[in-house]
């Protein structure tokens, strides 16, 4: 009876001195309240995926909507196995002349619960990989109506490989635009920049829907748009202010200035098209709100409030003229106007930021230093060339392995039917 | 027997159904159908493209009535879808040669 009772006092000790000492080690560094934050923030960016898949499925016609969804919905799929696999070690691995990650972290080798900044680097890992899933997902916009399933799949693959791990390389994962000094908060060069140039290329070498410009193709459900701009809207909080990666003023100063120029770009396009056509339009509202997030996004942690507002009256004004004007007079289809908000949108937060940057040391030309608009320029032009590029010589290997678009039956059939053997709306 | 079609706008159907009722018609098949005639139709705008509509909704009733009915019914329908503009709608009777009631097989005037 001794004997247990000593046996138990010894193991009752190793638990209260021991267990909480390597509880301490493997917490060392890491901070429980930005480690919830980003936690959250994580969870919130995966709300804009369903969120694009209803922003596009509203925007497309009847027969299309599901084909639509699910290509934005499949991205979680793929592009989660590819980031956590090989994407995130190119990406954010040690760096290769200052061009892409090595292969160190293949499988998420070595990358456990240690402390990345003050959160766990496991919890980083998936924080970013919400953020490679959603960027493709803002391309299929361009390309939807008309693309066949299999080829969007192979052409994900390659894209997200050549594309999205080498851009997100040089500019978050120590590549030679992060050291160029190149600011981009939360993705207007690596997210927007890319996909919007990356639809506008794949948008020609589709080439237009059939009857685009003859047939009325008008959206079949803008409360779907409206909701899943409103999810997109709700999951930008985390998508912004998620990347100060704590839960700290920073955070706080992103959230209050992505809400300050979304509104203000809701604003512009809306009293935009209300001049120009006469009518204020729900449609309108949503979209200027995306491109007002899409534009803040660069900023959101270098500008002043009032910096933010001018970005988001701009980016309203600018992406309403380049869907409804440039395109038109140009004559490209892009389905759901990814490179007009996307990539106008991107463009612009990107060079604003070089305009309205309060950042110590890296200020912007309103406050007296014009190299960093000139840094600015240098990475949007690296990201239209690279991105333009690469997506065309993706385009034409996934073309010469497989056939690009559906034929002409199975277009004006819809894509619902011909890809997925399924019909969204029973009657 | 005729056959009473009339088209209409959708904001009437109340009244022309109120109406038939006091009449004492009580019997008549409804639809939501898109259509243009005189009226030019309308602009909608998505994006800034301006698409224009040429169809517009209307509303379809078709009421199967005695001879002795065709005129007073289509009095009531008249006046309750008159507006005075553009759009109101058309009415057309045709002749019908007979009708069954399915369940207790009655026939002709009996059966509507």
């Amino acid at each position: 009876m001794k004997k247990r009772l000593a046996l138990i006092t010894l193991i009752s000790l190793i638990m209260i001195f021991i267990f909480p000492m390597f509880a301490w080690a493997a917490e060392e560094g890491i901070d429980t309240g930005d480690t919830a934050w980003v936690i959250i923030s994580t969870a919130l960016v995966f709300l804009m995926i369903p969120g694009i898949a209803l922003f596009y499925g509203g925007m497309v016609r009847q027969k299309n909507v599901l084909n639509t969804m699910m290509m934005s919905f499949i991205c979680l799929g793929v592009v989660t196995i590819l980031w956590l696999v090989y994407g995130y070690s190119l990406a954010f691995g040690p760096d290769i002349s200052k061009f892409i990650g090595d292969l160190s972290y293949f499988g998420l080798k070595g990358v456990g619960l240690e402390p990345t900044g003050t959160i766990p680097h496991q919890l980083f890992v998936v924080f970013q990989m919400m953020f490679a899933v959603l960027t493709p997902a803002l391309i299929t916009g361009a390309i939807v109506e008309r693309m066949r399933f299999p080829a969007f799949l192979l052409f994900l693959v390659l894209w997200t490989t050549l594309v999205y791990d080498p851009i997100c390389h040089w500019v978050w994962g120590g590549g030679w635009l992060m050291e160029l000094g190149a600011l981009d908060f939360a993705g207007g060069t690596v997210v927007h920049i890319s996909s919007g140039i990356s639809a506008l290329v794949a948008a020609l070498v589709l080439g237009r829907r059939k009857g685009y410009g003859t047939e009325r193709m008008v959206p079949h459900n803008i409360p779907y748009v409206v909701l899943g701009a409103a999810l997109l809207w709700f999951g930008w909080f985390g998508f912004n202010s998620g990347s100060a990666l704590a839960a700290n003023g920073l955070a706080a100063s992103v959230f209050i200035n992505t809400q300050l120029a979304t509104g203000a770009a809701l604003m512009s396009w809306v009293m935009a098209e209300w001049l120009r056509h006469g009518k204020p339009t729900m449609l309108g509202a949503a979209s200027g709100a995306i491109a007002g997030l899409v534009a803040i996004t660069p900023a959101c942690a270098f500008v002043t409030p009032m910096g933010s507002l001018a970005i988001g009256l701009v980016a309203g004004i600018l992406c309403y003229f380049t869907v409804s004007y440039v395109k038109v007079k140009m004559g490209y289809d892009d389905s759901l106007d990814v490179f007009g908000i996307h990539g106008v949108g991107g463009m612009w937060g990107a060079l604003a930021t070089g305009l309205f940057s309060v950042a110590e040391g890296a200020e912007g030309l309103f406050y007296g230093n014009a190299a960093q608009l000139g840094i600015q320029a240098v990475s949007v032009a690296a990201t239209i060339v690279f991105a333009s590029v690469a997506t065309f010589v993706i385009l034409k290997v996934v073309g010469a392995i497989t056939r690009l678009r559906v034929d002409d039956e199975a277009e004006i059939l819809g894509l619902d039917v011909n890809e997925h053997s399924e019909r969204a709306y029973s009657v | 027997m005729v056959k009473i079609e009339a088209v209409v706008r959708p904001g009437v159907l109340e009244d022309i159904k109120d109406g038939l009722s006091k009449y004492g018609i009580h019997g008549m098949t409804v639809a939501q159908v898109m259509g243009c005639g005189l009226q030019k139709g309308r602009k909608e705008v998505y994006r800034g493209t301006e698409y224009s509509i040429n169809l517009l909704p209307k509303v379809k009733i078709e009421i199967v009535a005695a001879d002795k009915d065709a005129d007073g019914v289509v009095e009531v329908i008249i006046k309750a879808a008159r507006t005075g503009e553009i759009g109101d709608g058309k009415i057309f009777i045709t002749k019908i040669e007979n009708a069954i009631r399915i369940r207790t097989g009655e026939k002709g005037d009996a059966a509507v």
